[in-house]
């Protein structure tokens, strides 16, 4: 009983940590670089986390299900091209955007299906979609990106609303909808209850295999999400698009606290995670670093990031 | 010479946070004896035998092995005593052979690291030829019977030069041939001079192949007696033969009318024809040992485990409970058994786990009404005292008795009208538990009507207004709360052949 006001506080002050990590991040680069800290640099940094970020919103939800899905790269593909082919084939903006996130919520309904009526582990069944869906996009396009879309599909990377950028407006929007339905929300009392005793859930009423299935499709849909963000500000749908992308959305989510045993974890963490990884990646570039010796960083902080946290749970608990 | 007692415990006692689970326990154990270990769930048989295996430490009392004094610490060490332990469930590794299990971790070696095989399983052939059991030490593990298998169990303790074998209800998984083949066996090893404890609820094998009893009751010991100067009667009555309290503050209510009405409820060959009805306002317990059935009988009335024959009627309709979410809809609620593993979701909060079932009052539209949550929450908070600094707390801070109240509250939030305890008040304080009955009590006069599966005598027989007696998933006898008593039910718990020898 005495742990208590540290217990209570203690996904907080992690959260707070993680904040507190990113403004040492972006002091140490302000420190040696003149141009990090200005405004079109950290611009510029939000809109090349958006993508990240809005994926890895879907990580989250997953994540916080004791569940994973690596399929999150090769959906956000193979949404992009079959999106971009609608659109080549003359149909109007939102008919392309809609079939493309329709594409994404199928690939992630399918995953929940494999999860939830076929027994399969997540990692299994998003592992076996990573590579479907992967081979899906290059089938589709015989491997060719699909290039060259109007300005008014463009406007979604590199227009401005109010002075803020198109995709970080997107990523505002779907961060304060997803922390909204994870806190106020029965879908969001659900993922944590799954997630953190799918037993007891299930005893108490919960229709776990509805739920499952939504999370995994909408995790599909943002991937889609990323799509069209990334087809817009390359102007060029790839089948090879997304490569990756699954570890660093798992990245974001595991360094913003999101416990990967699940029924713990926030929306708000995974952001500060995104873009923890978004400043790394924007400092070592200003910094000159080679790519080869920023994934070695990226790796180390992630390891770190988890240590540290293991270390704190430890004193904590002793 | 080896002394003709071999094992002996004194004055043992042990302390679980919140309960006493062995007080002032004696048990001895001579060479080439069977000396049966009796008790009801929960008399302390299991912690007794775990402190003589070394997985838990005792906290009071004197060990002594041969007539020497020692200290079990770990269950390597009880092993290199010569204790050996046969569990009910078996941990043989299933794509090892058996030669290999039975020498796991101990193989003979060419030189290191090369396993001799030739003479791993020369050595194994030399074990199982000394039980006169023919089984192939090669032949893989996962393919042996259940009788094998525990065969192979008993080759790797003697393999360890077991001279003190625990066996915990070894007959249980077994078929009537296979028994007499344990018991060959078992007779076999008396001859050797190995003294065995024998756990079973089987009264019938007690008197087949056991020496001596030991009776425990409540963590205590009762007393030991020769298998001969015994009937069934008198073993039951010193299990069973303790003062009840009228700690109980059960209050009668009249039953009303039937609400739940089971006919002929099967599952494959766990729940044999379970019929019985339920009226409003009554507690119907229901009694038994482990395994008999309760649980299950439990879970599939609330639509956890699939009905594969018989109807379920709620208030006269049929009603079809393919899901937990079916029961709740048609107003049953479970308080699990194990609170931690079913019964709560123990990170989140006090508040949270109380609105999961009946969440559906605090929604619109799929948001969540939070400050109705919490005003309703912090009612039941205080309507069942339960002791945490605010509703946000999880419930994992929460002590066993205030967590129980805490699933309690899930289910009184939810507005079900049918309850069913399976075991309401195991490992919670004597203040915590008398709450829990009074709010039976609450529920019981405004209507409810309650199932209670319990293990506890005490509590059977102070809170049921009728109790139904299950044996192998089945209903073995029905007793009135008036006529009941912990003789008869343990009568009807244990099986009635040998009814003519009481």
């Amino acid at each position: 009983m005495k742990l208590l006001p540290e217990n209570i506080s203690f996904d907080q002050i992690r959260q707070f940590g993680t904040f507190i990590g990113l403004i040492l991040l972006c002091a140490l680069f302000t420190l040696l670089s003149p141009y990090f800290l200005t405004a079109s640099n950290l611009m510029n940094v939000a809109q090349q986390s958006a993508i990240i970020a809005v994926i890895s919103v879907g990580m989250t939800f997953v994540i916080i299900t004791a569940g994973i899905d690596l399929s999150v790269g090769s959906v956000l593909a193979f949404s992009g091209v079959v999106m971009a082919s609608v659109l080549h084939a003359g149909l109007p903006l939102p008919v392309g955007i809609l079939t493309g996130l329709a594409v994404g919520f199928a690939c992630g309904l399918i995953n929940g299906l494999l999860v939830t009526y076929g027994n399969i582990p997540p990692f299994i069944a998003t592992l076996g979609m990573m590579s479907i869906a992967r081979g899906a996009a290059l089938w589709y396009t015989d491997g060719r990106p699909i290039s060259g879309f109007e300005d008014s599909f463009r406007f979604l990377a590199h227009g401005d609303i109010f002075y803020i950028p198109v995709p970080v407006l997107i990523m505002i929007v779907v961060y304060a909808l997803a922390h909204f339905v994870l806190r106020r929300t029965k879908m969001g009392r659900y993922t944590y209850a799954i997630g953190g005793n799918e037993k007891a859930a299930r005893l108490s009423g919960v229709n776990i295999k509805f739920y499952l299935n939504i999370i995994y499709g909408t995790a599909g849909l943002l991937s889609a999400l990323g799509a069209v963000m990334l087809t817009a500000r390359l102007n060029s749908a790839q089948p090879v698009a997304g490569m990756m992308y699954e570890l660093d959305a798992i990245a974001a989510t595991v360094i913003g606290g999101t416990s990967l045993f699940g029924g713990k974890g926030s929306v708000i963490g995974t952001l500060i995670g995104a873009l923890i990884i978004g400043v790394l990646r924007n400092g070592l570039n200003l910094l000159g670093v080679s790519s080869f010796i920023q994934q070695i960083v990226i790796g180390a902080v992630i390891i770190g990031a988890i240590l540290l946290d293991t270390k704190l749970k430890q004193i904590k608990n002793s | 010479m080896i002394p003709e007692v071999v094992l002996e415990m004194k004055h043992i006692r042990k302390e679980f946070p919140g309960v006493v689970a062995l007080e002032d326990v004696d048990f001895n154990l001579k060479r080439g004896e069977v000396h049966v270990l009796l008790g009801e769930n929960g008399a302390g048989k299991s912690t007794l035998m775990k402190i003589v295996s070394g997985a838990y430490e005792k906290d009071e009392g004197e060990i002594r092995i041969e007539e020497e004094n020692v200290e079990i610490t770990s269950p390597g060490h009880a092993q290199e005593l010569g204790i050996g332990i046969i569990y009910q469930e078996f941990i043989l590794n299933p794509h090892l052979t058996v030669a290999e299990n039975i020498f796991l971790g101990r193989e003979p070696v060419l030189w290191p690291g090369v396993i001799n095989q030739k003479k791993l399983n020369r050595d194994a052939r030399e074990i199982l030829n000394s039980l006169n059991v023919s089984i192939d030490p090669g032949q893989l593990a996962g393919t042996l019977g259940v009788a094998m298998q525990q065969m192979v169990e008993v080759a790797r303790a003697l393999s360890l030069n077991a001279k003190i074998l625990i066996m915990d209800e070894p007959t249980a998984a077994l078929a009537s041939k296979e028994i007499e083949a344990l018991f060959t066996t078992i007779r076999h090893l008396k001859s050797k001079g190995v003294g065995i404890i024998y756990i079973s609820h089987r009264l019938e094998e007690i008197f087949e192949i056991g020496d001596r009893v030991t009776v425990l009751r409540d963590g205590r010991y009762v007393g030991t007696k020769a298998v001969h100067e015994l009937t069934r009667h008198t073993m039951i009555r010193m299990m069973v033969d303790r003062d009840l309290d009228d700690q109980i503050p059960k209050v009668k209510a009249d039953p009303g009318e039937v609400v739940l009405k089971a006919v002929g409820v099967s599952v494959s060959n766990r729940l044999k024809e379970i019929s019985f009805e339920l009226r409003k306002g009554e507690v119907l317990g229901i009694a038994g040992l482990m395994g008999a059935g309760r649980t299950r009988l439990a879970r599939t009335l609330f639509g956890a485990e699939k009905i594969e024959h018989g109807h379920v009627y709620i208030n006269g309709e049929e009603v079809e409970l393919k899901s937990p979410k079916d029961a709740i809809l048609a107003g049953i609620g479970l308080v699990t058994e194990d609170r931690k593993t079913e019964g709560l979701i123990l990170e989140l909060s006090v508040k949270q786990n109380i609105s999961m079932p009946g969440i559906d009052k605090f929604v619109n539209f799929g948001i969540l009404n939070l400050k109705k949550e919490s005003r309703v929450a912090d009612e039941y908070i205080r309507k069942l005292n339960i002791k945490t600094p605010t509703g946000n707390q999880p419930v994992i801070y929460l002590s066993g008795g205030n967590q129980q109240k805490v699933v309690l509250s899930k289910w009184l939030c939810s507005d079900v009208r049918i309850f069913i305890f399976d075991e309401p008040t195991r490992g919670i304080d004597v203040g915590a538990k008398t709450e829990i009955y009074q709010l039976m009590n609450q529920l019981t006069a405004r209507g409810a009507a309650i199932i209670m599966i319990s293990s506890e005598m005490p509590e059977i027989l102070g809170m049921s207004d009728r109790i139904l007696v299950m044996r192998d998933g089945r209903i073995a006898g029905e007793l009135q709360g008036g006529e009941a008593t912990q003789e008869k039910i343990m009568n009807y718990a244990l099986g009635e052949p040998y009814e003519a020898t009481a």
